[in-house]
């Protein structure tokens, strides 16, 4: 990559406040990088650690959160800007959809008021304005009749269009980061090709970079440029789409891979995976993946590997790389 | 329902539907009411007749069958219970046994009088309770939501008849502050009778002097009724508060660089608000009971002492007249309520 | 992680440790308090100095050394009916919650798990109640029935029960249809006895907290009646009807603040208990953070 990342998180460790007056550290030592114009897909179980990962960027951990490392962004480091200076980067630079449209749109506030609000506020315009650029961000996300869409309220609208809605707000402001947080998952399969279509869309012609963050394999390698994979806090695998979901080098990720329903001959084979990922609260030494881990040995249990470069624009967390040449 | 009615009704707007729905279940629990308090009071085991004229002349036969015969009370029941209703409908509520003047006179002096107390009572609790509640949510489990919270909890805690006496003792009795009880001082001519609330009225006539001293009899049993739903409104605010926090649309506002205050106040009060709303109808219902403390003690004479004198008295008249007039506000206010939380909540205007 | 940054954004307030800490101490001083008060009254007859109706000092004296809450206008020293009006006024209000409690539960629940018509009567007939301010219709009833403290508890449980009835039919609507509820039934038990064993332990929670929280409101609307006359007669020593004579010598102060203060004091710690034990149930309000 000859020019310099759009944002570049380095060595990023979240915690926050336990139970019993302890920290937790769902987030340790994370470091991924996304391009100009890239789609980067942020893969894991529950748990991972990638939503709150992705709620770093915007700075909207929840109270008692604590960050340490660097985000670099816009020539600057995230992590040190003053609350009213992030709140500037919120919506205008780096904009966010979430899971579930639903809950993620205001029931109460007109389409026109959630899509101009922030408009109006970061950059000052008129009413008129704000309007006329609404019209045109409903009619970029494909929804019909978008004048009449504006009076209108969420709960009118089908599951489909609330998300297209939800990104409409988001790319009001030309950010240049979007993250989409499961933006599939609760949405109708049928419907859930359209959004991820929009996507590419947009990406396409704003030139837009988007954190695509899904636990659905398939979402993944239908979109995505980069795989970022996350297990319990860490980053394990890194790679262009096609290095890491055709020779996944990391056991996890094979076995992740493996764990999807896939043809072998005549059978459809489904392979689970044996375990469950650890608890934030109760990690196992060393290596979080290895009490699950085919290739497990006993130096697994002593060193948390640490994500090494492999090759170019390839990486991964494991110290005895089982994979090398192996395909899925 | 015929088509063409049908078709005329869904072309009103919702709104509007929505209102005639409601006045039409309001008349219903309002006739439903007439026949309970009509009920309760054939029930009651005492004579009117005795506790109205005494011993001596109720132990005389003519004047027992005189005084049954003029309020109707020798007709067989249901027949009474038509014959009000008939004459409810023309404005007649009959006659109180007590006072010997028709009943619906007697309500309409007595109701403005505690109408203009709870009122403004009422409009001192909801924006006290809703900025309190909004600072103690705001400020979670910091000094100010302590202080409030411990506020508030006194306010509900506090005796309203006590309050008022301390309140009257310290304020009127010690510091001359206030001019003591009754609407007005004594002697003193109140206003010409538009609406029957004396401030409104003196505000109507231009009679500056009557405003000052109504505002001022006013202010103390306003305050003292209005401090229990302080305390009311305060703790629900907060807690409703705290609800629309956790929402994911509120962190979905942060999430577009909204600054905090506005988050605060638009995307959090606007649900809260909602249900605050549903609340205050029955904040007021309480508070409309609540008055009639405060009334006795600061001699207002509005209906609780009213309601109060009649059920001393078994005046039957004036005791469903009463039932009858408050079930009617508290419907009306709840109709109130509905309709505004209607237009806070665009999902229920338009479903 | 020695140079953390504090993560921006920090929405409410530092740990959730810190709101169940603050919490603890104002439900113990409610009960403390709602202990010493209980104790007092149950031992008042031994532990006071003077006798509640004896009129053995002169009249209106202001507090002193000997009458610590001075006397009224027989000559009574205040603070011994003070405390003996405890023994009035909370068990009474304690009578008046278990009976609105048990007959609104009741019908809550038959409401509830019944459904139909038999639901439709017996919540209009909540609604209907609900619909007056309490003490208006409490005022009616001990006007038919004759005013006396025992007449104004009933007529207080008749406008208190419906609060119960709400909360336990909507309690039972979604427990109802819980799967272990469901699977009992299929198993062959009756009603009554899915009621009794499986839906009753989920109830009672919510409604001794429910209590709790109306047990203030119960001594405040009581004492509120004695006040107006309607409730404890004289001689007896009820707050209420204390304050009501002492409103008659405007300047003797001492006569209503007194047995005001003492109605504010349980209140005010029923109030804190009660709130403490809500939150502790409510597994909503006390641990919610995002």
């Amino acid at each position: 990559m000859s020019e310099a990342p759009l944002v570049s998180i380095e060595n990023l460790t979240i915690s926050l406040p336990g139970n019993n007056g302890g920290r937790l550290f769902p987030v340790r030592d994370v470091s991924l990088s996304i391009g100009a114009g890239e789609i980067v897909g942020l893969a894991g179980e529950s748990g991972s650690g990638k939503t709150i990962t992705a709620l770093s960027l915007l700075g909207l951990l929840p109270p008692g959160g604590r960050m340490s490392g660097h985000i670099r962004f816009g020539g600057q480091d995230l992590l040190t800007l003053r609350p009213r200076e992030m709140a500037d980067v919120r919506g205008r630079d780096i904009a966010m959809v979430f899971q579930d449209p639903m809950t993620a749109l205001h029931p109460m506030l007109s389409i026109e008021k959630q899509l101009t609000e922030h408009l109006r506020h970061h950059r000052g315009i008129d009413a008129r304005a704000a309007r006329t650029r609404a019209i045109e961000l409903l009619e970029l996300v494909r929804i019909p009749d978008a004048a009449r869409a504006l009076k209108r309220y969420p709960h009118q609208f089908s599951g489909g269009m609330r998300q297209r809605i939800a990104i409409a707000i988001a790319l009001c402001c030309e950010p240049q980061l979007l993250i989409a947080d499961e933006p599939t998952t609760a949405l109708d399969v049928t419907v859930q090709a359209g959004i991820l279509r929009l996507l590419q869309q947009l990406r396409g012609e704003l030139g837009l970079s988007v954190l695509l963050i899904t636990h659905d394999m398939g979402v993944m390698s239908a979109l995505s440029d980069r795989v970022v994979i996350m297990y319990a806090g860490r980053v394990v695998e890194t790679g262009t789409r096609t290095d890491v979901l055709q020779h996944p080098r990391h056991p996890y990720t094979h076995s992740l891979l493996g764990a999807l329903p896939h043809e072998q001959g005549d059978d459809m084979l489904l392979q689970p995976m044996r375990g469950t990922p650890p608890s934030i609260g109760a990690l196992p030494p060393g290596c979080p993946f290895h009490p699950r881990c085919d290739w497990a040995e006993g130096r697994c249990r002593d060193i948390e590997p640490g994500l090494r470069v492999v090759e170019a624009d390839r990486g991964i967390a494991c110290v005895v790389d089982p994979l090398v040449g192996v395909p899925a | 329902m015929q088509q063409p009615v049908k078709r005329a009704w869904y072309a009103l707007p919702s709104l509007v539907r929505f209102i005639i729905r409601r006045l039409a279940i309001g008349v219903l629990l309002c006739v439903g009411v007439t026949l309970v308090s009509f009920t309760l009071t054939q029930v009651v085991p005492g004579d009117p007749v005795a506790a109205s004229l005494g011993d001596q002349a109720s132990s005389d036969p003519e004047t027992v069958a005189a005084f049954r015969q003029r309020f109707g009370l020798d007709k067989p029941l249901p027949e009474q219970y038509l014959i009000y209703v008939t004459n409810l409908a023309q404005g007649n509520f009959g006659e109180s046994l007590q006072t010997r003047r028709p009943v619906a006179d007697d309500l309409a002096k007595y109701m403005s009088a505690t109408l203009e107390l709870s009122l403004v009572a009422m409009t001192i609790a909801m924006l006290a309770g809703v900025a309190l509640g909004i600072i103690a949510a705001v400020n979670r489990d910091r000094w100010p939501d302590q202080v409030i919270r411990v506020i508030s909890l006194a306010g509900v805690s506090v005796p309203t008849f006590w309050l008022s006496l301390v309140c009257l003792y310290v304020f009127f009795f010690q510091l001359g502050w206030s001019p003591g009880v009754g609407r007005l001082s004594p002697g003193a001519a109140a206003p010409m009778n538009l609406t029957g609330l004396y401030t409104v009225d003196a505000l109507l006539t231009g009679n500056w002097k009557t405003l000052g001293s109504a505002l001022a009899h006013l202010a103390l049993p306003a305050m003292v009724l209005a401090i229990y739903t302080i305390g009311a409104i305060t703790r629900f605010t907060r807690a409703a508060m705290l609800d629309a926090f956790q929402q994911d649309y509120v962190r979905a506002a942060r999430a577009k660089g909204m600054p905090e205050r506005t988050v605060v106040m638009r995307h959090v009060l606007r649900p809260a608000l909602a249900s605050i709303i549903t609340v205050s109808g029955m904040a007021f219902g309480r508070m409309l009971g609540g008055a009639v403390l405060v009334e006795s003690v600061f001699s207002w004479p509005g209906l609780g002492e009213y309601a109060y004198r009649s059920a001393l008295a078994l005046d039957l008249r004036a005791i469903m007249g009463v039932s009858l007039v408050i079930a009617a506000v508290y419907i009306l206010v709840n109709l109130l309520v509905d309709i505004l939380y209607a237009v806070v909540d665009p999902r229920i205007r338009l479903s | 992680m020695t140079n953390a940054a504090p993560a921006t954004a920090n929405l409410h307030s530092p740990t959730g440790k810190l709101r169940s800490a603050w919490l603890q101490p104002l439900g113990l001083v409610g009960a403390t308090l709602l202990l010493i008060m209980i104790i007092a009254a149950l031992l008042a007859p031994w532990i006071l100095p003077h006798e509640p109706n004896a009129q053995a000092f002169g009249r209106f004296l202001a507090p002193n050394a000997t009458n610590w809450f001075g006397t009224d206008q027989l000559g009574r020293d205040i603070f011994s009916r003070v405390v003996h009006g405890a023994r009035v006024s909370m068990p009474y209000a304690l009578q008046l919650v278990v009976m609105a409690a048990v007959i609104g539960t009741i019908a809550g629940a038959i409401a509830g798990y019944f459904g139909g018509w038999i639901d439709g009567v017996i919540m209009r007939a909540a609604d209907l109640v609900m619909a007056f301010p309490d003490i208006i219709l409490a005022m009616a009833v001990v006007a038919a029935l004759g005013p006396n403290l025992f007449n104004a508890v009933l007529a207080v449980v008749v406008v208190s029960w419906p609060i119960y009835a709400r909360v336990v039919r909507s309690l039972i609507l979604t427990l109802r249809d819980e799967p272990y509820v469901q699977s009992s039934r299929l198993l062959g038990a009756s009603s009554g006895r899915a009621l009794w064993k499986d839906i009753r332990p989920n109830v009672a929670g919510p409604v001794v907290v429910l209590a709790a929280l109306e047990y203030g409101h119960a001594v405040l609307i009581l004492s509120g009646l004695s006040f107006l006359g309607l409730g404890a007669q004289p001689p007896t020593a009820e707050w209420g009807s204390m304050v009501s004579e002492g409103a008659k010598y405007f300047d003797k102060w001492w006569m209503s603040a007194f047995p005001g203060l003492a109605i504010l004091v349980v209140v005010l710690a029923a109030n804190f208990l009660g709130d403490t034990l809500r939150d502790a149930f409510d597994p909503k309000s006390a641990k919610a953070f995002r």
